[in-house]
């Protein structure tokens, strides 16, 4: 049971890591420039030249998908890796220490999340005006509220037992004993949750450079491409199929990742 | 129970005074400065008389704090601002565009639960049977589908390649709202089914019901009055968790299918820097949002008596 669960994690994070040499490499595979237009072969259908047809300025497909990979993947890692930080960061010092700081944290996420994430992604970037940079504040705004809450209510759970007294009595510093004895603990649901986020964080991403409120034209992301071609998705379906297919595709690698990962930390669990 | 309720009530308030001072800072952290946005929005020539003016009209002279309490005054009692574009006033608008959405999410939340509760069961009942793979590998496919490009291909099988449905729904007629339903409901409808299969899988695992199948209860007596009414409460939950995902669903799938509710009022205020309106989007979701998981808390407690003896 546990092998088997092993081999189902390790399968989908050799996938996701494909995915991502994929996205990595893109400038060196594509095999057309990804931003240059041809007039020649405006809205052509797939061939041999473009296997995923070109859109209505003459781009080539299957060039854009690929660099829109990179914008896609790697936004939405760096995302989930700062509010993770960030987040596991004042959970931890929060459960530590209680206080003051304590509750002001918990009544800030409180507040952020009485709104849906994307609600309140969408008012900010709307406000702020759409760009990467802005669309990454925007969904790492409420982000780091749940690691926050779930590193919090870990510590506390860890901080009463035995070998952390022990700890303190033996005269550890409360950083070492934060870094050396709390944080292994509770690490691992917080990195399930992390890996769970991958692929919310990217559809949320996309929809938000579907709006409009993201990357901007012309740089090459799956959600803005989807939102220029269906205009004329009756003469081009290509220019909206592939990027939408790029989309399930990655989307799904990660969710099942993410799936993996919670029941590998079920099966280890239980071996304890 | 009683308790319960006013201390949850209670604990609102701070939260939803939070929420206004948040939403009141949206219009600071936007760049520049409101006067300006407001004369640029109605399409006027800016001279620095006439933005002096209309900072002293809109009370950006005075300290921070008494403009944040001239404007939550206002809010209170139910006047969100005027519009930058036509000097209509916002709440209005608002409550017209939330009639809207309301009926396209109610009716959503609505088919999902019809179609996914029926699956759901039948999934778990005949699980790892084709039909089981089935079920889960469609419903794990509309998790990973994002909203935007399901509402993008539901259009272009049913409206342009089948003219089933007309491409745009402005006039909000039923027939036009068909496809903005489904294209709320499929991805809520799949996430449903998912859980609702979990939820009886692990009901049928427990005790009670090997004991009623070994008395020789009928499976049908079993699985609808017993099962089904366990599962219950996480379906409940569920109901509630969905008007999150609802609320942001309504916001692309309006813009797409020109449905006239609050998602497409949001985007058409952001494209024109309408940001009273933007506001009164926050507040009015953020307030709902509220009070839909305090309704969710509650019911679940009322259906499973044995959370409130935990606490």
């Amino acid at each position: 049971m546990k092998n088997k669960v092993k081999k189902r994690f390790l399968f989908f994070l050799c996938l996701a890591a494909g995915l991502m040499i994929i996205a990595l490499l893109a400038p060196y595979l594509v095999p057309n420039d990804p931003y240059e237009t041809n007039p020649l072969v405006l809205k052509a259908p797939p061939c041999a030249k473009y296997p995923f047809g070109t859109d209505k300025f003459g781009r080539c497909i299957l060039s854009r998908v690929l660099m829109g990979a990179q914008t896609s993947i790697f936004c939405a890692v760096l995302l989930v890796l700062i509010t993770f930080l960030v987040g596991t960061l004042l959970g931890v010092l929060c459960g530590y220490y209680e206080g003051i700081l304590d509750a002001l944290v918990m009544r800030l996420a409180d507040i952020l999340m009485s709104l849906p994430e994307m609600v309140l992604a969408i008012a900010v970037a709307g406000v702020l005006g759409g760009s990467i940079v802005n669309a990454m504040i925007a969904l790492g705004f409420a982000g780091w509220t749940t690691y926050a809450r779930l590193a919090k209510s870990q510590v506390l759970i860890r901080k009463k037992e035995y070998f952390i007294s022990a700890a303190k009595m033996g005269g550890c510093s409360d950083l070492h004993i934060i870094s050396f004895h709390i944080l292994p603990n509770i690490i691992g649901p917080l990195i399930v949750n992390a890996t769970s986020k991958i692929g919310t964080t990217m559809i949320g991403f996309a929809g938000l450079s579907f709006l409009g409120l993201g990357v901007q034209v012309p740089m090459a992301e799956w959600g803005s491409m989807i939102n220029e071609a269906r205009a004329y998705l009756q003469l081009t379906p290509w220019a909206v199929l592939f990027p939408g297919a790029a989309i399930v595709l990655t989307v799904s690698v990660f969710n099942l990742l993410g799936d993996a990962a919670r029941d590998l930390l079920d099966v280890e669990g239980c071996h304890e | 129970m009683k308790n319960y309720i006013l201390k949850r009530i209670l604990q609102l308030v701070p939260v939803l005074f939070g929420l206004t001072i948040l939403t009141f800072l949206l219009l600071y952290i936007s760049p520049g400065d409101p006067a300006q946005k407001k004369l640029v929005s109605m399409e006027q020539t800016i001279t620095e008389d006439m933005l002096e003016d209309m900072q002293k009209e809109m009370g950006l002279d005075r300290p921070f704090i008494q403009q944040y309490a001239d404007w939550l005054t206002d809010v209170l009692h139910g006047d969100f601002g005027i519009c930058y574009r036509d000097g209509l006033p916002v709440a209005g608008k608002i409550f017209k565009a939330l009639k809207n959405t309301a009926l396209l999410a109610l009716s959503s939340i609505f088919v999902s639960i019809l179609v996914s509760i029926p699956l759901g069961i039948y999934s778990a009942v005949h699980q790892n049977r084709l039909t089981d793979y089935f079920i889960r590998f469609i419903s794990f496919f509309g998790n990973s589908i994002p909203n935007f490009l399901l509402a993008v291909l539901l259009m272009y099988f049913l409206c342009i390649q089948t003219k089933l449905f007309p491409v745009l729904s402005k006039g909000g007629s039923f027939r036009e709202m068909i496809l903005p339903m489904m294209a709320l409901a499929i991805p809520n409808a799949c996430r449903f089914t998912r859980q609702i299969r979990a939820e009886v899988l692990e009901q049928l695992g427990k005790e009670y019901v090997h004991g009623m199948r070994s008395r020789g209860v009928n499976e049908r007596f079993v699985l609808y009055r017993n099962v089904l009414r366990s599962a219950m409460v996480s379906i409940i939950t569920l109901i509630g968790l969905s008007i999150g995902s609802m609320m942001a669903g309504s916001v692309v799938i309006e813009t797409i299918f020109g449905w006239p509710g609050m998602g497409k009022l949001v985007m058409d205020s952001i494209t024109a820097r309408d940001y009273p309106v933007v506001q009164g989007f926050v507040l009015i979701f953020g307030t709902i949002y509220v009070l839909i998981n305090l309704l969710t808390d509650i019911s679940y407690r009322y259906l499973d008596p044995r959370v409130e003896k935990e606490i």
